[in-house]
């Protein structure tokens, strides 16, 4: 041997950096490669076609109905509007979903861990059976076994001024008169009301250590001052009630069958994950701080919701989050069922009357990216608030 | 004369703190909140349980040829006994269905011979993933050994489904793990590569990954070239759980202590060696709940093919509602569907928990 310091393994492919960098200029070539390989096949095939691309279809008339619509929109608007009422629709039934999952969550999840054995027994088999079988599965149940059964128009079922048939859920609809401008006033003066009473009895508290119920008292003093007002204006509102005739119901406010069955289903099934969810949070925090509690002294009730319940949250909302995430993504089942969201009516309609896949279908994509993104934006930013702050 | 002290024998304890009784009032009657949640849930099942018997077993119609059979105002259940065939089989020629129960046995068969120890594992494992499933395509597609050709338009039913679910997580797997030691990988690019794939697949819902599939991908590619729907579909679904596999997985590596990379590196072992023979075998253990979570959520999103047009079980379900000769069997289709769907995946669940006994190995932190 003559030169040891150059054995003779040591070449430039040995280094592991030169590897690492061979590898990775391969990697980003096949990348580039491919997109460009998939890019050129696609304008061939535009082509070929005849499909031009871009947004412009946007500003044509639409010309289909669109059932469900928050804004104003015919046949005659444009695939712009639609994509609009679609995207509205999406975002209203996820929100509600969101809230109304939570406090099915929120209930089963204490129900499981209930001291009560039938209670216990009852929410295990809620969420055991909803978690285990597919969301598509109950939305058809929802939509084509119960809502479909319910009786025709003139054989409604009724409760108080609420109607209930197969054509959805009507409700009285408020019709708001002259002197309105007057309760808003008043509730927006209330709420300022409120919240100095809370910011008056935190600061008391830090200064002196005695309890006010503070939320009790500005709910109540919500619900008192817009009474007050309500009536200083002369009650300003009317009802416009439905009223059922032979083949169908007039006037009202009707949540359409589609609606209700997306809603329900979504939130029942959401629900089932999250009650999981909850009860290890619940389940998480030590025995020891139940303990320590209540040898202070604090009633249940405060144990419950000033250490175990904080203790929890930080368990429970990471995944919490994605359980949002996944309804607001599992919004989009509602095209089985004809709830016009957005998949429904982009991806569906727009799609197959313009032909316009890859405008289409990267909007949505582009749509529920951003939903996605904003609800663990702002889940993370909720997180880090309530996460242990450690020294 | 000694007065020997005779300890008269204890009581028997109160009537009320032992037995049936003492439960009960620990359990159901212990607070008035507590009496009141009894009594409601008593009520809840009042009005539940005794209909949905009689509706289900008591006035039921289990046999007949026709909805004319059913006239006892329960379920008809002959409805489920008339479709059956389809509900499994989907459109799969009557006659050629032995090759389905035949690739399915097989597979019970060679699964279940892990069970042997005589029998060498790897071997098994090449057998399974690698000759059963060149078999099984040919005894599912025919065209070989005389076999009748059986388009793939035909295949549906829980056949369908079954065989999206398991393709779809087996094909999953390797990739789901390749992404996340990508995503854990020190290389910048490598990393952005599986970052960016990860998490533009994980923020769209599956419906859109399956349009995507079965429109958006003729379109990418060049003119004549062009493969069935199914594949397409199985491409999409693939493609879609491994990015769910890659953070399952990457959870897993995430858990494995430094030093354990370190002693791998000290020995000598390169990345591979070390991952393969280190580091993957620890991590996988003990994601295995995630794992069988993720093929559960694979199999229920199955269902969504239905939408795309491919008619799976819950499809042949739905397009069997419609049939004019059958009108007002809806509920008893779902309820079949429900009962097959909640068999397996809560199966599948359990099957988990008893499998993460089973590995435990007792370094468990508590």
């Amino acid at each position: 041997m003559s030169d040891n310091t150059t054995p003779s393994n040591n070449s430039f492919l040995n280094d592991a950096g030169n590897r690492a960098l061979i590898f990775q200029i391969l990697l980003l070539a096949m990348v580039v490669f491919a997109g460009y390989y998939l890019f050129s096949n696609l304008q061939a095939n535009l082509d070929n076609r005849g499909i031009s691309t871009g947004f412009s279809f946007f500003n044509e008339p639409a010309g289909f109905p669109i059932l469900i619509h928050l804004i104003e929109y015919t046949e005659a608007n444009t695939y712009g509007r639609a994509f609009v009422v679609a995207l509205i629709n999406t975002f209203v039934i996820s929100l509600l979903g969101i809230i109304l999952a939570t406090i099915i969550g929120v209930i089963m999840g204490l129900a499981r861990l209930s001291k009560n054995w039938l209670v216990a027994r009852l929410a295990t088999v809620y969420i055991e059976t909803l978690r285990n079988i597919p969301l598509l599965l109950q939305m058809f149940f929802w939509y084509f076994a119960v809502l479909a059964a319910l009786p025709a128009p003139r054989d409604s079922y009724e409760f108080a001024d609420f109607l209930l048939n197969k054509r959805g859920i009507y409700s009285p609809n408020p019709l708001i008169q002259d002197g309105f401008g007057l309760v808003i006033f008043g509730f927006i003066l209330s709420i300022v009301a409120s919240i100095g009473v809370i910011i008056w009895a935190k600061k008391r508290q830090t200064r002196t250590g005695l309890w006010f119920p503070a939320y009790w008292t500005s709910l109540g003093v919500i619900v008192g001052i817009t009474f007050i007002f309500l009536a200083m204006a002369g009650f300003p509102i009317e009802f416009d009630l439905p009223q059922k005739s032979r083949f169908n119901v007039t006037g009202g406010m009707v949540l359409p069958p589609e609606f209700v069955a997306v809603l329900v289903a979504l939130s029942t099934y959401t629900g089932a994950f999250i009650a999981e969810i909850v009860r290890a949070g619940i389940l998480s925090v030590n025995w020891g701080q139940t303990e320590a509690a209540r040898s202070l002294g604090l009633r249940d009730s405060m144990t419950q919701r000033l250490i175990v319940l904080p203790q929890a949250l930080r368990v429970i909302i990471p995944p919490l989050t994605s359980q949002y995430l996944n309804l607001a993504k599992n919004s989009s089942l509602g095209a089985a069922i004809a709830y016009p969201e957005l998949v429904a009516v982009v991806m569906g309609t727009t799609l197959n009357q313009t032909g316009q896949a890859i405008e289409t279908i990267g909007l949505c994509m582009l749509v529920y990216g951003s939903l996605s993104l904003s609800i663990s934006v702002f889940m993370n930013w909720y997180n880090n608030k309530m996460s242990l702050i450690e020294r | 004369m000694a007065i020997i002290f005779k300890p008269s024998p204890s009581l028997p304890p109160p009537v009320t703190s032992v037995g049936a009784v003492a439960w009960v009032r620990q359990n159901l009657f212990s607070s008035p909140l507590n009496i009141f949640l009894t009594l409601f849930s008593l009520y809840i099942l009042y009005l539940l349980v005794p209909p949905v018997i009689e509706w289900a077993f008591i006035n039921a119609t289990w046999e007949g040829s026709s909805k004319a059979a059913c006239t006892a105002g329960g379920a008809c259940w002959a409805f489920i006994g008339v479709y059956f065939d389809q509900f499994m089989y989907g459109l799969y020629p009557e006659a050629e269905t032995w090759r389905i129960n035949l690739a399915v046995i097989l597979l019970v068969v060679m699964v279940g011979a892990f069970a042997v120890k005589t029998i060498n594992k790897l071997y098994l494992s090449i057998a399974i993933l690698v000759v059963y499933p060149i078999v099984a395509y040919f005894l599912f597609a025919g065209g070989v050994f005389g076999l009748e050709v059986v388009e793939t338009s035909l295949w549906g039913g829980l056949f369908l489904t079954v065989l999206l679910g398991v393709i779809g997580i087996v094909a999953s797997f390797p990739l789901g793990i390749v992404l996340a030691l990508g995503r854990r990988s020190e290389m910048p690019i490598a990393k952005s590569v599986c970052v960016v794939f990860i998490e533009t697949i994980r923020a769209v819902p599956l419906i859109t990954i399956l349009f995507m599939a079965s429109v958006m991908i003729p379109l990418f590619l060049p003119e004549g070239l062009n493969f069935n729907k199914l594949l397409r579909v199985l491409i999409g679904i693939t493609l879609f759980s491994a990015a769910y596999m890659a953070e399952v997985v990457r959870g897993g590596l995430q858990a494995i202590p430094k030093g354990q990379y370190e002693a791998a590196d000290a020995m000598g072992l390169t990345y591979w060696q070390s991952m393969i023979l280190v580091i993957l075998p620890q991590a996988l253990k003990l994601v295995i709940p995630g794992i069988v979570n993720s093929f559960i959520a694979l199999f229920k999103d199955t269902t969504l093919v239905y939408i795309v047009g491919m008619f799976d079980f819950l499809g042949r379900i739905q397009a069997a509602n419609h049939d004019s000769n059958w009108l007002g069997t809806t509920i008893e289709g779902y309820a079949f569907a429900a009962l097959i769907y909640w068999v397996i995946c809560f199966g599948m669940s359990r099957y988990s928990m008893a499998l993460e006994r089973k590995l435990e190995t007792g370094h468990k932190r508590n």
